[in-house]
């Protein structure tokens, strides 16, 4: 398997053509969560007297960029089942390629993109008036999570994408994501919601991951999510993985038979 | 010497519904094989099999000498696979696919491999241009041409002509016949009768899941003896006269203009017969021809009674 490397990157240069040729796919994932921040920012500003001491654009960020990884997902998700339904991904299949470099092409090119869109997205906050008080280690702790939460929703929109019977669907399951995202202290405090939802909302995945990369951005310290939020990350990755893998394996791809 | 493809016995089920039952054949090196059978007799199945895409419930196969399930690796390293539908990537253009497949296969050369290959099936002018805007020939040459890097063993192409023209047809046909004569071992599967009787060195039959016939298109020719003898009349008036002649024992049938055909089982006895009988109603035919049975007919009579079978 000396090849698996230099397969993967192969894949992954293939796949990053795919997303920079396709313009509306860039500007979906970039342009939708900038819209909802300016949205948020300027239009729904008067959230923030919920937010008491920290501005209401420091406060959202964490929530943004974590939209922006889940809408680029989607579209991993998307451009892998296009692979399984046109056939050329059984073409990988029946050839001396390592088939951890397949998915791995995959993984890493959405990896690449998303990590690129949430800086886009970070530099725009800037611009808008978002301050950090992190120092470098808050920033590298930051990006790290960044990171972690990207592989690990990238294998689940690998699941998704071999598993959706048309292209359509493959991308759906973000919308869940997305939802979970707003039933979170995202936008707007927990407290402000009714009790049920509050209770869903706190014991949800999106919310342990957003208030940890707000404590890092805020105070430049992980605060007393970070365990519950490395957690839920880990634990996605391992099963969307594993999950992944399985389909792989198991369920022939083989479309119009 | 040993054999290109080898399948003993497979067997493969999907949720209780048998698409193979006891599928065996062999295919000698540097041949070209033909699996001929209808939509549905399990032809994609065999080949997902010989390509590592699937798993055989029952039964082994071999390929280049490597078992498929116990060495898909080895195995893949000596094929490659041309599906129904062109297997191409839309967004990158011509070269860029060549390209793509020139690096995943570690060949020397890939920028040096898609050119020569752009040139050969005819690409050069569109190397540069997304495949999303070629024809579907194009798409398809393109396709082939992507199989072919690396030099594989065997190439699997599976229903390579379907739903082409017939100049698209006879392109598909030139570069199969070319492939085969460079050395390579070709396995395809057809609809069509005539295209396993154009190409293929031997041909299996399969039909619901069975090999019902296998041999060279000539061999099979043999499984319906004797043929056809086409008679041709004056007029429509005389061609009247012969049917009432030649009556229910030879069962004529009356073909375009004044043409009377007469199946016969090829021997001596009862083709003269037929003349016997011309010759005592003082009707001579204008012309008349032997024509020897078809894949087609073949075909009908194999499956038409193994089908009643079931």
């Amino acid at each position: 398997m000396t090849h698996a490397l230099a397969d993967t990157w192969t894949l992954a240069r293939r796949s990053l053509r795919h997303i920079t040729r396709s313009p509306d796919t860039v500007i979906t994932v970039l342009v939708m969560p900038i819209a909802l921040m300016l949205l948020f920012v300027y239009v729904l500003g008067g959230l923030g007297q919920l937010t008491g001491s920290v501005s209401y654009v420091d406060f959202i960020v964490p929530g943004i960029v974590v939209m922006t990884v889940v809408s680029g997902i989607s579209y991993a998700a998307v451009r892998l089942n296009m692979d399984v339904q046109s056939g050329i991904i059984n073409r990988f299949r029946t050839m001396p390629v390592a088939p951890s470099s397949i998915l791995g092409g995959q993984v890493a090119s959405s990896t690449l993109s998303n990590l690129f869109s949430s800086l886009l997205v970070l530099l725009v906050a800037l611009a808008i008036g978002f301050r950090s008080h992190a120092g470098i280690t808050g920033w590298l702790i930051f990006a790290g999570i960044l990171l972690l939460f990207t592989l690990a929703t990238t294998w689940l929109a690998i699941f998704f994408g071999l598993l959706a019977r048309t292209t359509e669907g493959a991308g759906a399951f973000s919308y869940v994501l997305i939802l979970f995202i707003f039933i979170s202290p995202a936008f707007v405090p927990t407290s402000s919601m009714t009790p049920w939802l509050r209770g869903f909302a706190e014991h949800q995945p999106m919310t342990p991951v957003v208030e940890t990369m707000r404590s890092l951005l805020v105070n430049g310290t992980v605060g007393p999510h970070i365990w519950t939020a490395m957690a839920w990350i880990l634990g996605i990755l391992v099963v969307s993985y594993l999950l992944s893998v399985t389909v792989y394996k198991r369920k022939a791809i083989v479309v119009n038979t | 010497m040993e054999p290109a493809i080898e399948a003993t016995s497979l067997r493969k089920s999907y949720k209780d519904v048998p698409v193979l039952n006891d599928v065996s054949f062999s295919v000698q090196k540097g041949t070209v094989f033909a699996l001929l059978g209808s939509n549905g007799a399990g032809k994609t199945t065999t080949i997902n099999i010989l390509t590592t895409l699937i798993k055989a419930d029952g039964g082994t196969a071999a390929v280049a000498g490597y078992d498929v399930a116990a060495r898909p690796a080895k195995v893949r390293g000596e094929i490659s696979l041309t599906g129904q539908f062109a297997a191409v990537d839309n967004r990158l253009t011509g070269r860029e696919n060549l390209l793509l497949i020139g690096d995943l296969r570690h060949v020397a050369d890939p920028a040096g491999t898609a050119v020569d290959l752009l040139r050969r099936f005819g690409l050069e002018g569109a190397a540069d241009r997304a495949v999303s805007t070629f024809s579907g020939g194009m798409r398809r040459r393109l396709d082939i041409a992507m199989s072919l890097i690396g030099s594989p063993a065997v190439i699997f192409l599976d229903e390579p002509t379907t739903g082409f023209d017939p100049e698209a047809r006879n392109e598909m046909w030139r570069t199969i016949r070319t492939l085969a004569a460079g050395g390579t071992t070709v396995f395809l599967t057809t609809q069509y009768l005539d295209e396993a009787d154009e190409l293929a060195d031997d041909i299996a039959v399969l039909h619901q899941g069975r090999i019902v016939a296998r041999g060279t298109a000539g061999e099979l020719k043999k499984l319906v003896p004797g043929g056809l003898i086409e008679l041709t009349f004056r007029d429509e008036e005389t061609r009247d006269a012969a049917a009432t002649a030649l009556g229910t024992s030879y069962a004529p049938a009356k073909g375009e203009g004044a043409t009377l055909t007469v199946t016969t089982d090829g021997s001596v006895s009862r083709i003269a017969g037929i003349f016997v009988g011309l010759a005592d109603a003082h009707i001579e035919p204008t012309e008349f021809s032997q024509k020897a049975a078809t894949l087609d007919d073949v075909f009908l009579k194999i499956t038409g009674s193994s089908g009643e079978d079931r």
